[in-house]
């Protein structure tokens, strides 16, 4: 058995390739400058340069957190460009005008820009390296009042409304990689969905990193206003390389009063070689603020890609009778590590969050839940279900859970369950069985364990995500 | 239909099986009874393949092939099903999918046609009604939260679907009641035919008065010690396991 486990393991990353495009990068390095020259490419108003070089002067000034459960080499910022953009028309008019290697790019990536090829039901914003290179359904939401664009258009069709929230959330200062990206990101997705409004169709941001040497930061900042609705998926993936490639991330949610904002991710950059060589190195914030009553804010992830991951979607629940919801599932495998778990903050009255965390460990993995759950004062009759589970695939891998509970008022509950189990050689026995082969006996009983968070996950991607979750781990179990 | 010759097994390094040797044609129902401990289980394991035991010694042929070097599914494609003493829970997968996928499996693997959910269901349900069990089960995750009873019961009912060639039931009468046990034997019996065969693993002779064997064979420490008709149960029923011991302990 042992040597279908080596074929299985060493099956390549399928989205690993490069494409060649001309493209325009800037030298490396981290500098004022550099902040300004990224400010001048994307033609940005002064207060935008200025709330750039705030952020870089902070950053400055921060060091790099240490207190992940995370082993990565040092990150020599100066020796990363924070600036590449594929070569193309200036300024699109429509998709047609969108180079055709980009395009075929995602084409193979299984994303088609074409609007008529679309999957109906869903409007994608692609990003490639630094920049939007297409966004689709543009018009047809645009009748609903829907803004929904590259964040560099947003600059400069919305500039009241970005100048409004940006930073709303996040603050420039909130952590080292979010300043790191305050000052240099570079693009990333808008969306605001206005009163009363139930988007009507789940709109979608795909990002690709291809250049080398580049690191990439976008920003998402996506406002749902009173009772308004939007489901928003991310998906990303990056070329085989052997050098790791920073992905420092922000992304803002801000739910008024009665609204909804669904968020899923799956999450797959690659994850370096089986010795873990290479590997994007994702460092992302992620925070939703519920600052309506009865607003509602879900987190969904499916994380199985990248050879460091340090992320805590979380949820400020400001809002009275506001909910947040985070379902993660997270995999490592050969020499991945995962330092991955959620905030959820209880400020209004009566708010309530749930927490279903589920870690995957097989090879020399690492996965580590990290959760918060802070309720405050005034708070009362807040409460919070937590479950992480956590799942190890072979001997050689780990599982941590670092749960943190403050709770700072007596009408408030929090119920906190965990488990950690081991794919046995008893459950794939019983498959084997029935009839069922190693590799579908433990995508199976991964799925089963992981059906909690898939559940969320609207219907094409879940089945994607399962899909992808029997590849990452094909072959771990013998 | 099945042929054991001389099988030794161990498992971490402990020798467990001593040289069985059993012959089982089509159409009879053989049990197989023994104190705790005498190696009943890990005979029906290793005649399913699991990983942990290790043959030292010996040949199963299962018609006309050498199973013991087969994947324990490519064992089940063949025709072999293990009701197991302890069933595994699969959490999250459901019972109907689980079971589906199996079913499937094995059809594919005799160039049958796979069934579609539809026409699994239909079957499902059918065989339901043989157990007497509840449709409530079918999207129930395979065995999580079922009592003792039910766990056996559901093992029947994945027999009932498969339709194995040769089927070994190990102590599926623990944990049943008086009117579960009847169940679960109607059961057994109504699926029993002129081309396939059952092992009956069990520690007490109550089940044998419902699923009646064609032979009694008597295990202790790894070796089959004795074997006779259906009377031999009621024997050993009458005077325990120890009399057999002393028998041993005489002719030595
Ligand atoms: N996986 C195992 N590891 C160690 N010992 C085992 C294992 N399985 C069975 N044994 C031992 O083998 C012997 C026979 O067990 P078993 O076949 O389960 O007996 P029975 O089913 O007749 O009660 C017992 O002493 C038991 O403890
Ligand atoms: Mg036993």
């Amino acid at each position: 058995m042992a040597e279908t486990i080596e074929e299985l393991v060493s099956q390549e990353y399928k989205y690993g390739f490069t494409t060649d495009i001309e493209s325009d990068t800037i030298p490396v390095g981290l500098s004022e400058d550099v902040v300004r020259i990224i400010s001048a490419k994307k033609n940005e108003p002064e207060w935008l340069t200025e709330w750039r070089l705030k952020a870089f002067r902070v950053w400055k000034t921060m060091e790099e957190p240490r207190w992940p459960n995370l082993k990565y080499a040092k990150i020599d910022y100066q020796s990363i460009s924070y600036y590449s953009s594929p070569k193309q028309a200036k300024k699109l008019n429509s998709l047609d005008e969108v180079d055709p290697i980009l395009l075929d790019t995602y084409a193979r990536l299984g994303i088609s820009l074409t609007e008529q090829k679309r999957l109906t039901g869903v409007a994608v914003d692609a990003v490639f390296d630094s920049v939007s290179v297409a966004t689709t359904f543009k018009e047809t939401l645009k009748e609903k009042g829907i803004i929904f664009c590259s964040f560099s258009d947003a600059v400069h069709e919305h500039p009241e409304l970005v100048k409004k929230y940006l930073g709303s959330v996040v603050p420039y200062a909130d952590n080292y990689f979010a300043a790191l990206n305050s000052a240099v990101f570079s693009d990333g997705s808008f969306c605001f969905i206005p009163k009363g409004v139930r988007c009507p169709m789940e709109l979608s941001t795909y990002f690709r990193i291809n250049a080398s040497n580049t690191g990439q930061f976008e920003r998402t900042l996506i406002i749902a206003e009173d009772n308004a609705y939007v489901s928003y998926l991310e998906g990303c993936t990056a070329p085989m390389r052997d050098e790791n490639q920073l992905h420092a991330a922000v992304v803002e949610l801000v739910a008024l009063d009665y609204a909804e904002i669904k968020y899923s991710t799956v999450q797959n950059w690659y994850a370096g070689d089986k010795d873990g060589k290479g590997g994007i190195y994702n460092f992302v914030t992620k925070r939703g603020k519920c600052q309506g009553v009865k607003s509602k804010i879900a987190w969904t992830q499916v994380e199985t890609g990248s050879a460091i991951t340090w992320k805590y979607p979380s949820v400020i629940l400001q809002g009275d009778d506001s909910i947040g919801e985070f379902y993660s599932v997270a995999v490592v495998n050969n020499r991945q590590d995962a330092d991955t778990g959620t905030k959820m903050h209880h400020i209004g009255k009566n708010t309530r969050s749930t927490i279903i965390s589920k870690g995957i460990s097989a090879g020399r993995g690492n996965n580590t839940y990290r959760g918060l759950v802070s309720i405050g004062k005034n708070a009362t009759n807040s409460r919070n279900y937590t479950q992480c589970d956590s799942m190890l695939i072979g001997n050689k891998c780990s599982a941590n859970t670092f749960p943190y509970i403050e709770v700072k008022n007596s009408t408030s509950s929090v119920e906190h369950e965990a488990s950690t189990s081991k794919i046995g050689e008893d459950q794939i026995f019983y498959c084997k069985q029935r009839g069922i082969n190693t590799e579908n006996a433990v995508s199976m009983i991964i799925n089963g364990f992981a059906k909690e968070v898939f559940k969320n996950l609207p219907m094409e991607f879940a089945v994607e995500a399962q899909k992808l979750l029997g590849i990452s781990l094909e072959g771990s179990v013998g | 239909m099945i042929e054991i010759k001389n099988l030794h097994a161990s498992v971490n390094g402990k020798q467990i099986l001593k040289g069985i040797n059993l012959s089982i044609k089509a159409g009879e129902v053989h049990a197989i009874m023994g104190p705790n401990g005498s190696g009943k289980s890990t005979l029906a394991q290793v005649l399913s393949g699991h990983p942990a035991y290790e043959v030292t010694e010996g040949t199963v042929t299962f018609e006309g092939q050498d199973i013991l070097d087969m994947e324990p599914e490519k064992r089940a494609h063949a025709g072999v099903f293990l009701a197991f003493q302890y069933p595994v829970e699969i959490p999250g997968v459901s019972n109907s999918y689980f079971l589906k996928a199996g079913l499937n499996e094995i059809r594919k693997s005799r160039g049958q046609e796979e069934l579609d959910s539809m026409q699994f269901l239909k079957l499902l349900k059918e065989k339901m009604k043989v157990v007497e069990m509840d449709h409530s089960f079918i999207n129930r995750p395979v065995n999580e939260g079922f009592s003792g009873g039910e766990k056996k019961r559901n093992e029947i009912l994945q027999m009932a679907v498969l339709e194995p060639k040769l089927a070994i039931l190990d102590e599926t009468d623990s944990g049943l009641d008086i009117d579960a046990l009847k169940i679960v034997s109607a059961g057994v019996n109504k699926l029993k035919s002129p081309t396939n065969a059952t092992i009956v693993v069990t520690h007490y002779q109550r089940l044998l008065n419902y699923i009646v064997p064609d032979f009694v064979h008597v295990l202790v420490n790894g070796r089959i010690v004795k074997s006779g008709g259906k009377e031999l149960a009621m024997e050993l029923e009458a005077n325990g396991y120890d009399f057999i011991k002393e028998e041993m302990l005489q002719s030595a």
